[in-house]
């Protein structure tokens, strides 16, 4: 019971905060602090929004495959690099620091240059996404790897297995939660990543439309692909989850007896 | 007819010696104890017999063909229950005889013959987070038991349950090694259970361990119920205690 309630709570308190972060909104636009054009109200937004969500649909599925397209190819490489990092322990030691320098590269910095080396089509956009992704998903697995327990590994051994029957058996799925980690994160940046790459040019996508209306200085259509970018970021952190739940149900039981336990 | 033997196994870590020329000798249906108190070296005896440890000298053999160093020879039950939390009980059981390669689906239809002598019927499915104490330990003794039907290591497997649970698990052990008739090797430093669960006791002291004596408890293994409460258990008890408290040890 206890624990429900909790969770409410839990919801209740950000959804409140939300409402009034919008209403103080809300009032200093109608106050006219701010002129109107440049800050519209969230009823206004709200009008562009539905007004203009054909248009934002079309431009949004450009912008979501992209980001798809990047999380998957960046889960692919990161799964792979992770994977020979731990075998081979030389490529970690070679490797590792390098990719935690590149982390400090701005991701704004390095879109130019792709859009210069690829073009104005969908690549470059993939490949800022992939950059995004990999590093948070490689590392999650590579200290999921690590975190085995060296007893279940001694286990296995015993037991006559060979390398990688210890590594599907014991270490994959020890990693698994913590790329799941890494993969939220991920895709939280995965959209906003597309986004900023399609402002540097493109035909269609988030990017491309928000750069269209900033022109005309439509801000409340800038708001509302804001708002859009926003609940889809949401929206796939939230497939993740389920992905995470569908894929590790063991650790609903873990949950449910570490419950009971308190 | 002889199944394992060892031949004076020292090994050290950190050139500081912890077992030093063990040699004991295990026959075919028996169960033998190791008994010692904590740090003197027990586990790492058991390692070396089910060849995750090399040892700095001395052999194992099993069957007469020598082991030593090689691990899958037989079949060790770390002092954790440690079932993968990722698996269904099913599979956890089943793993031994998947990692020999045999198909998910035959391993499953092997283990599953044994769930009711286990006393697991109905557990298949769970997974292992959602098991009691006393469960677990006997689907990790089921595990190990499928690991080699011949002979099995045991690495302090009911230390970790309730007097009750672990008086209940002794009966139960002596019941399904009879029945299914295979050979343990137990390590314990719980007297009692070395004396209500073996054939035969071999008392490790000292730093480095090593086997100060070797005692038989003659009584068969079918006629243990309530032995705890006897004359002749309270004997062996006085006589290991004694051992155990010598000076010098
Ligand atoms: N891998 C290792 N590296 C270094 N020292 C070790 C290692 N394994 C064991 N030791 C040392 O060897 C000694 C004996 O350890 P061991 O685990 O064999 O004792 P034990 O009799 O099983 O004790 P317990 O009853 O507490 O399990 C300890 O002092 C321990 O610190
Ligand atoms: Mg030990």
């Amino acid at each position: 019971m206890k624990r429900r309630s909790e969770s409410i709570r839990a919801k209740l308190l950000p959804a409140g905060a939300f409402c009034l972060i919008v209403l103080l909104w809300w009032g200093i636009s109608a106050i006219g602090i701010v002129p109107g054009y440049m800050l519209p109200s969230p009823a206004d937004v709200m009008t562009a929004f539905i007004h203009d969500f054909p248009n934002l649909m079309t431009h949004a599925l450009v912008s979501v495959t992209e980001a798809l397209y990047g999380l998957v190819i960046g889960t692919v490489l990161a799964f792979a690099l992770a994977c020979a990092m731990d075998r081979f322990l030389v490529l970690e030691e070679a490797v590792l620091p390098i990719l935690v320098v590149t982390q400090t590269i701005p991701t704004i910095a390095i879109a130019p240059l792709l859009v210069l080396w690829m073009g104005f089509g969908m690549e470059p956009k993939i490949t800022l996404v992939v950059i995004t992704a990999f590093f948070p998903i490689a590392v999650g697995l590579l200290d999921g790897f690590k975190g085995a327990d060296p007893d279940a590994v001694a286990l296995l051994r015993s037991m006559g297995a060979t390398r990688r029957q210890i590594f599907y058996h014991v270490k994959i799925p020890a990693a698994m939660p913590y790329f799941f980690s890494g993969l939220r994160i991920s895709a939280s940046y995965a959209v906003v990543s597309a986004v900023i790459s399609e402002w540097l040019g493109g035909f269609e996508g988030l990017g491309v439309y928000m750069t269209r209306v900033r022109k005309a200085y439509a801000f409340d259509k800038m708001f509302a692909v804001i708002l859009l970018i926003v609940i889809v970021s949401l929206l796939l952190m939230k497939i993740v989850n389920l992905l995470r739940a569908v894929s590790l149900p063991w650790l609903k039981f873990r949950h449910e007896t570490a419950g009971k336990r308190q | 007819m002889e199944l394992l033997r060892t031949d004076r196994i020292s090994k050290s870590y950190e050139s500081r010696l912890i077992i030093r020329d063990i040699s004991i000798h295990l026959d075919e249906g028996e169960l033998v104890s190791l008994l010692g108190v904590s740090g003197s070296g027990k586990t790492t005896l058991l390692n070396v017999l089910s060849g995750l440890t090399v040892p700095d000298s001395g052999s194992v053999f099993l069957c007469g063909k020598e082991i030593t160093g090689q691990p899958g020879q037989v079949s060790y039950m770390l002092q954790k229950d440690l079932l993968l939390e990722h698996k269904r009980v099913i599979d956890n059981v089943a793993l031994p005889l998947v990692i020999r390669g045999m198909k998910k689906k035959e391993a499953r239809a092997e283990a599953e013959r044994y769930f009711g002598q286990f006393d697991l019927a109905g557990t298949q499915m769970l997974y292992p987070s959602q098991m009691s104490g006393g469960m677990r330990q006997r689907a990790a003794l089921l595990r190990t038991y499928l690991g080699s039907r011949k002979l099995i290591l045991l690495d302090e497997p009911f230390s970790a349950l309730d007097m009750i649970t672990r008086e209940q698990l002794h009966s139960w052990y002596l019941n399904i090694m009879g029945k299914i008739g295979f050979s343990t090797i137990l390590i314990t430093h719980d007297v009692d259970e070395a004396i209500m669960l073996s054939d035969r006791i071999y008392v490790l002291t000292g730093k480095p361990g090593e086997i100060h004596h070797e005692l038989r408890i003659d009584i068969p293994r079918g006629e243990r119920q309530d032995f705890n409460l006897q004359p002749e258990f309270a004997a062996f008890k006085r006589q290991i205690r004694d051992i155990l408290q010598q000076p010098g040890i």
